[in-house]
């Protein structure tokens, strides 16, 4: 009794200490103790299948956040990529190509929310609420609100393989994940881009002062947002085999969930892209978990919620 | 009133901060209060006024040992504290201001906007303030702010007026009338707290001075006994032997040229140089366009007229990475607005304007990056234990000391300090005089932007004066003396 009483503050204190990472654990310990099928391997597999897509666009969030940014319109990039690269794969375009295509335009309506918010001053979350209902109606318009799949799609190798296909036993888009991971933690963390990422959240006008061409890393951070949200598109789409007009309604609350759950504050210039990704473990744990233990989808919303703000109430203790 | 504090103790954890204070306060005595940064000046003065709780010791009241349980509460028996970091609400006017969470209303508690109107009015009239009312505060000047401050103070009946700092942003001009304004009060038997870094303001105004150090109350005397040194003495423990350092640069050639320079409605027509191992300092009143001039040099603000020339060569500017690049560096007045990320450590603040010179395609060499932060740290004095801790746990001194290591380290040859030593105490203001020297002796330009009249007649060659966002005149830092330099400040003309 007064040994787990101890563990049990021992517990407190690092969750207090060493946050999201012990948060995880403890989340992946008490799902394993409810349901020992949580730890077979590809029910993890799964799992981290499942996480990749919303991983993907929470990398890119947390540039966005870090710049004390908001990026409202990703679930939209998200679909209207999906549809076009949808489109251009029927209409006889290379999908590997036509992957490429999308990602550039992609990263063009990542890029005018950039021009919006650096040029025309605006507040971004204004700015990207009024782009992700442009985005959204562009996709509606372009599918003419029905699903978009095909043959040509289908029946292509690439096309298939991003979603659907393996690599060395991995499912392709955790490889992805991992390789988006690996290669923008370099560009946050060991990169002048990162630095000025940092400092531009940190304090805007000193960072002008300091000579960064805020306007310009502005536009690239959500470029990069854009990018992000296309490739989670391309992904999604060869998963689902069609591209959904509707797909990615809400994911930017995913996406914002898991960066702040990363302990990146939305006052801009402080967190981590490590956090993000285990925030959105968190999530991706959350729900898998859930789903093993039978918990109603209605239930496991209210679920979610409460695990935020549990979280962001812990931040706030820390930061006192 | 008469206050005694005595035997007055406080930590914060392990951190010392009051180690048995004793300070008493005359009714109607004007009392300064000096010391360095982190002596313990506004601790002391928090726990007077409610804001932190005493640990150790005793307050009397009148004789009566009082301790107040908040702000309000010692507001309500008479004492006001005004901070030094003014607590405005920017976008809500001067009336609003006054009156805020001492609203007049009616018992449904509809605001009685004439009474509050008719009260404000009398306060700020008894204090000769002719701005309107209805002004947003934000958009009146530093001086006019703290005089709604002071009759806030008055509205509440204050015996003590606490005042933190109060000139650090005022003109010459404002300084004159606050002066004023406090004498006369004292002749009402309003006694002042008076808080302050500039010695020529406390052989002026004040009585009796306490100095601190490190926690305790080194001396108490009446202000006529003493003098400068004694103070400075005081104050650092060891003896300043000169203020301001020689100026023994040998000058150069001219380095910095501005031919011209106009922004309409700020200023006209501007041209000076400077040249290589020079300090040109600029005086003149708040709001001249000083600090305008230089922003529109360095590419923050855009100039409508005007060249400017580096080393002979036009260089243009239209963004401070461009100023930068053409190896000037802008020290800005406010450093937590413009100067640091208060948030991020010391060596990303060091590191801010001269990435580029440590990142090869993109990434950053972690090991010169170090090596060259751990320099400047050394080579600035900078007080800490290591360079990854946040900035804004830095005394106001070394924060300075932070901006300029980063202009340093971005190898700038025209540097340009705004108020330099603004709001940092005596040890580190001498030490960033000693650094200014170091500079131009390696043949940096300095502009030296100051209202600090000795500050200005003490560390430059020569001096520029602007009145109106023109030029008024050059005056070789030799013949200058306040009389002059003030005479072209406020517009008038020098003979000969």
């Amino acid at each position: 009794m007064d040994n787990t009483k101890r563990q049990q503050f021992n517990v407190m204190d690092f969750i207090g200490k060493l946050g999201p990472v012990l948060a995880l654990a403890f989340l992946v310990f008490l799902v394993t103790l409810l349901n020992h099928s949580f730890l077979d391997i590809n029910n993890l597999l799964n799992l981290l299948r499942q996480v990749s897509t919303n991983a993907l666009i929470a990398f890119g969030m947390t540039f966005v956040i870090l710049t004390a940014g908001i990026d409202l319109s990703v679930g939209s990039i998200l679909a209207f990529t999906g549809a076009i690269t949808a489109q251009m794969i029927i209409a006889g375009v290379h999908p590997a190509f036509a992957f490429l295509l999308g990602v550039l335009i992609g990263a063009i309506l990542g890029g005018v929310n950039g021009v919006i918010i650096a040029y025309g001053g605006a507040a971004p979350f204004i700015a990207t609420l009024a782009t992700m209902t442009i985005y959204r109606g562009a996709t509606y318009v372009l599918t003419d609100g029905n699903p978009i799949s095909g043959a040509k799609m289908t029946n292509s190798f690439f096309f298939q393989v991003i979603g659907r296909g393996y690599f060395l036993g991995i499912p392709f888009p955790i490889v992805i994940m991992l390789v988006a991971f690996i290669i923008l933690y370099v560009l946050l963390h060991k990169m002048a881009f990162g630095r000025k990422t940092y400092a531009i959240g940190g304090n805007a006008k000193a960072a002008f002062v300091s000579g960064i061409k805020i306007n310009k890393i502005t536009i690239l951070i959500y470029t990069l947002s854009g990018i992000m949200a296309s490739i989670a598109g391309f992904i999604l789409t060869s998963r689902l085999n069609s591209a959904q007009p509707d797909a990615g309604v809400t994911y930017e609350m995913d996406a914002i969930a898991a960066v702040v759950l990363g302990g990146t504050s939305l006052a801009g210039g402080k967190g981590r892209l490590l956090g993000t990704l285990v925030g959105a473990l968190i999530i991706g744990t959350l729900n898998n978990g859930m789903n093993l233990l039978g918990i109603s989808s209605f239930y496991q919303q209210i679920v979610k919620g409460i695990v935020i703000i549990i979280a962001v109430l812990i931040d706030r203790k820390k930061a006192v | 009133m008469e206050i005694a504090m005595q035997n007055i103790f406080k930590s914060f954890g392990d951190n010392h901060v009051l180690k048995g204070v004793n300070f008493t306060l005359a009714p109607g005595e004007i009392h300064a209060l000096m010391g360095e940064n982190g002596a313990g000046k506004s601790t002391l003065m928090n726990i007077l006024t409610g804001i932190l709780p005493i640990e150790r010791g005793q307050i009397k009241i009148n004789g009566q040992v009082t301790h107040f349980k908040n702000a309000m509460d010692a507001e309500l028996h008479g004492i006001s504290f005004i901070h030094q970091e003014m607590n405005n609400y920017g976008e809500m006017t001067v009336l609003e201001n006054m009156f805020i969470n001492r609203e007049i209303t009616n018992r449904f508690g509809i605001l009685k906007t004439s009474a509050m109107r008719t009260q404000a009015r009398k306060y700020l009239d008894y204090l000769g303030a002719d701005f309107g009312l209805d002004m947003p505060i934000h958009d009146l000047s530093v001086g006019n702010q703290q005089l709604v401050e002071i009759a806030k103070s008055l509205m509440t009946d204050a015996q003590v007026i606490i005042m933190d700092e109060p000139t650090s942003a005022l003109t010459e001009n404002e300084i004159n009338k606050l002066f004023k304004i406090v004498k006369e009060l004292q002749a009402t038997g309003v006694g002042f707290i008076y808080i302050s870094h500039r010695m020529e303001e406390i052989t002026t105004l004040c009585d009796t001075i306490t100095i601190m150090r490190d926690g305790i109350s080194v001396t108490t005397t009446k202000v006529a006994d003493t003098n400068v040194n004694q103070i400075v003495k005081a104050m650092v423990g060891r003896d300043l032997t000169e203020f301001y350092p020689e100026r023994t640069t040998q000058v150069g050639e001219v380095y910095f040229e501005a031919h011209g320079l106009s922004r309409q409605g700020v200023f006209n027509d501007v041209s000076f140089d400077v040249h290589s191992g020079e300090i040109v300092a600029f005086a003149g009143l708040m709001g001249a366009g000083r600090t305008e001039i230089m922003r529109a040099i360095f590419g923050i603000d855009r100039l409508d007229h005007g060249q400017i020339k580096v080393s002979g060569k036009v260089v243009e500017n239209h963004s401070p990475a461009a100023a930068i690049k053409h190896g000037i560096g802008f020290m800005t007045e406010n450093r937590k607005d413009e100067g640091l990320i208060l948030d991020a450590t010391i060596a990303d603040n060091i590191d801010l304007a001269s990435l580029r010179s440590f990142t090869k395609y993109g990434l950053i060499d972690e090991h010169n990056d170090r090596i060259f932060v751990e320099a400047l740290i050394k080579r600035l004095t900078i007080k800490t234990q290591t360079a990854d801790i946040a900035v804004s746990s830095l005394s106001g001194g070394n924060q300075q000391k932070v901006v300029l290591a980063k202009w340093i380290g971005a190898g700038s040859q025209v540097l340009i300090l705004d108020e330099p030593t603004r709001g940092v105490d005596v040890g580190a203001k001498r030490e960033i005089y000693d650094l200014m020297n170091e500079l131009t002796a390696r043949g940096v330009a300095i502009i030296m932007i100051s209202s600090d009249l000795p500050e200005v007649l003490g560390m430059s060659d020569r001096i520029n004066v602007v009145y109106e966002g023109k030029i008024m005149g050059t005056l070789a830092t030799k013949n200058a003396t306040q009389e002059t330099v003030m005479t072209l400040a406020t517009g008038g003309q020098i003979n000969g």
